[in-house]
């Protein structure tokens, strides 16, 4: 197995005759924070809507640990151990933080509908278990007072916190932040770095999508830059801080 | 104490029939509770209600099957009908679900009526008076009780989150379109019980009592009721049915009356009568301003 827990070759995407994304490339080592940055449009969204599965490249391969995930349905994906987050967060607002967190779990409660309908000491135990993780994963980001709040009553900051710990209940290897500080103000993002670098000093792979260059140069081991669906520059912040392309992109090209 | 029993064994004779209908209207209520509780406006259950109904009792007149193995029967086939048109069916959400549901009970509808087997317009005779009260109430019970172990369950949740968010709950794993069949599929069942058990203290069916208008009734009870949690359709289901009864004086302004009513609740009570948070809330002011 390599090292790298997800590699991304010559993906294309196509929606009629719009070309969104070209001949994209990239691999995700383990164990790492992986950014990946680039003007709004740019097509950075729908990478993530082709590694999780919304939608099916129209050109390339996707590989998770070796095994393709092109053509595979959503919750497949989510099985193989890759979770995500939203740039508008889609947290269960009519339930509470705790159930939000369970829902996450879903897959690794493997009680049938006989244990169900008969509570059997199994689905019990599965449960108290469940709950018990739920909490922990609360706790990892601070809302385990709130357990018991409704989701749809949480602050901004603290629905993205959510969404994180929801996003680990499913037990993944690999973790795709959408915009994770989008509309969070400075203190609540140097909140969110720590969090972010706790999750992976945990273990967990880290690949994500912000707009926040301060934040992603400060955060990411390694960055990608996409613009008009093609990858422009690939390397450490240093490398990218100083690619003329990238410059040239963000900023404009200088009047002859 | 003979006093009571007489009394009782009068109110009985007039009244059993329709205390039986509550409690069959109270299964109905909750087996559209499921699809809704998974965000699936499905209107096939009177089509399902049909099936069961007229499944088991041609097994009792033609078969003599025993009256369990009639109730079980009566469950399975709706059922088996909702696995078969469940994955076409279901790839709709909305109006579009109810409006396909909707036709697929005009085709059992127009089907049954057409039939020979199933007597046509003049529907089925003679059913034996098999119901008893204690077996509407048994099959209640373990319906109540099946619903609320699924609703506190991984099952229970999915249903939830699918309902809030489908494309994330598909990112948590959940497999939806099993999920929906399976909510589609778990309300024909209970709904074809309780045509069974119907048809077994009417005496007679006829296709006419599982049209259009049965479906959008079933559905009025849940949603008058509230569908937060289980108590909300019943109490929907009970009130749908006594309402007519008590404003029996009225005549002819009985269906007036009963349409008011709905309207009234509909625009104060917009998520049922039956609504757990507004009512805790109500309660804790009334305790506050006493103190």
């Amino acid at each position: 197995m390599s090292a790298n827990l997800l590699s991304i070759r010559n993906v294309g995407k196509r929606f009629g005759g719009l070309h969104v994304l070209q001949d994209v490339s990239f691999e995700v080592p383990a164990g790492s924070i992986y950014g990946l940055i680039g003007p709004n449009g740019a097509g950075k969204t729908t990478v993530f809507n082709l590694i999780t599965g919304l939608l099916e490249p129209t050109a390339g391969h996707i590989d998770f640990q070796g095994d393709s995930l092109v053509g595979l349905e959503p919750h497949r994906i989510t099985h193989k151990g890759i979770a995500r987050t939203f740039q508008n967060i889609r947290i269960f607002k009519e339930m509470d933080l705790l159930e939000n967190v369970m829902v996450g779990m879903h897959d690794h409660l493997d009680y049938g509908g006989f244990g169900l309908f008969f509570n059997s000491p199994a689905c019990r135990a599965a449960e108290k278990r469940a709950r018990e993780r739920a909490r922990e994963l609360l706790s990892w980001v601070g809302l385990d007072k709130k357990a018991d709040m409704l989701a749809d009553n949480l602050s901004y900051g603290d629905q993205r916190k959510l969404e994180f710990a929801r996003a680990l209940a499913t037990e993944p290897k690999l973790l795709l932040l959408d915009e994770p500080v989008a509309g969070m103000n400075p203190s609540e993002k140097t909140i969110l770095m720590e969090e972010i670098n706790n999750i992976r000093n945990r273990g967990y792979g880290v690949f994500m999508i912000e707009h926040d260059m301060r934040f992603v140069m400060g955060l990411c081991d390694r960055i990608a830059v996409l613009n008009f669906g093609r990858i422009i520059a690939e390397g450490t912040p240093d490398e990218v801080r100083t690619n003329p392309d990238v410059i040239e992109a963000y900023l404009g090209k200088e009047d002859e | 104490m003979e006093w009571l029993t007489a009394n009782f064994g009068d109110f009985w004779s007039t009244y059993s029939t329709l205390v039986f209908s509550v409690g069959v209207h109270a299964m109905l209520a909750l087996s559209i509770w499921l699809t809704l509780s998974c965000g699936l406006l499905s209107l096939a259950n009177a089509a399902f209600m049909g099936i069961g109904a007229y499944v088991s009792a041609l097994l009792t007149l033609n078969l003599g099957w025993s009256f369990p193995a009639v109730l079980l029967a009566g469950g399975v086939a709706p059922a088996a009908v909702a696995l078969l048109i469940g994955a076409p069916v279901l790839r709709l959400s909305g109006v579009y679900l109810a409006m396909a549901t909707l036709a697929f009970g005009e085709v059992v509808r127009i089907t049954v009526l057409n039939l020979e087997i199933t007597g046509g317009p003049e529907g089925l005779n003679g059913i034996p008076l098999s119901t008893e009260g204690w077996h509407i109430a048994l099959l209640l019970a373990l319906t109540i009780y099946g619903l609320a172990r699924l609703r506190r369950s991984k099952v229970g949740r999915a249903f939830e989150a699918i309902k809030e968010d489908e494309v994330a709950a598909r990112l948590m794993g959940i497999n939806v379109d099993r999920y929906k069949l399976l909510a589609f599929t778990l309300g024909g069942f209970i709904a074809g019980v309780a045509g069974a058990l119907n048809a077994h203290f009417t005496f007679f069916i006829s296709p006419r009592e599982y049209g259009f208008e049965n479906a959008v009734d079933i559905l009025t009870m849940a949603v008058l009721g509230g569908v937060s949690d289980l108590i909300g359709p019943m109490l929907g289901a009970a009130i749908l049915t006594l309402l007519p009864e008590l404003l029996r004086s009225l005549h002819d302004f009985r269906s007036l009356v009963n349409g008011a009513v709905l309207v009234l609740v509909v625009l104060f009570l917009p998520k049922g009568i039956w609504e757990p948070r507004r009512i805790r809330a109500w309660f804790q002011r009334m305790i506050g301003g006493r103190a």
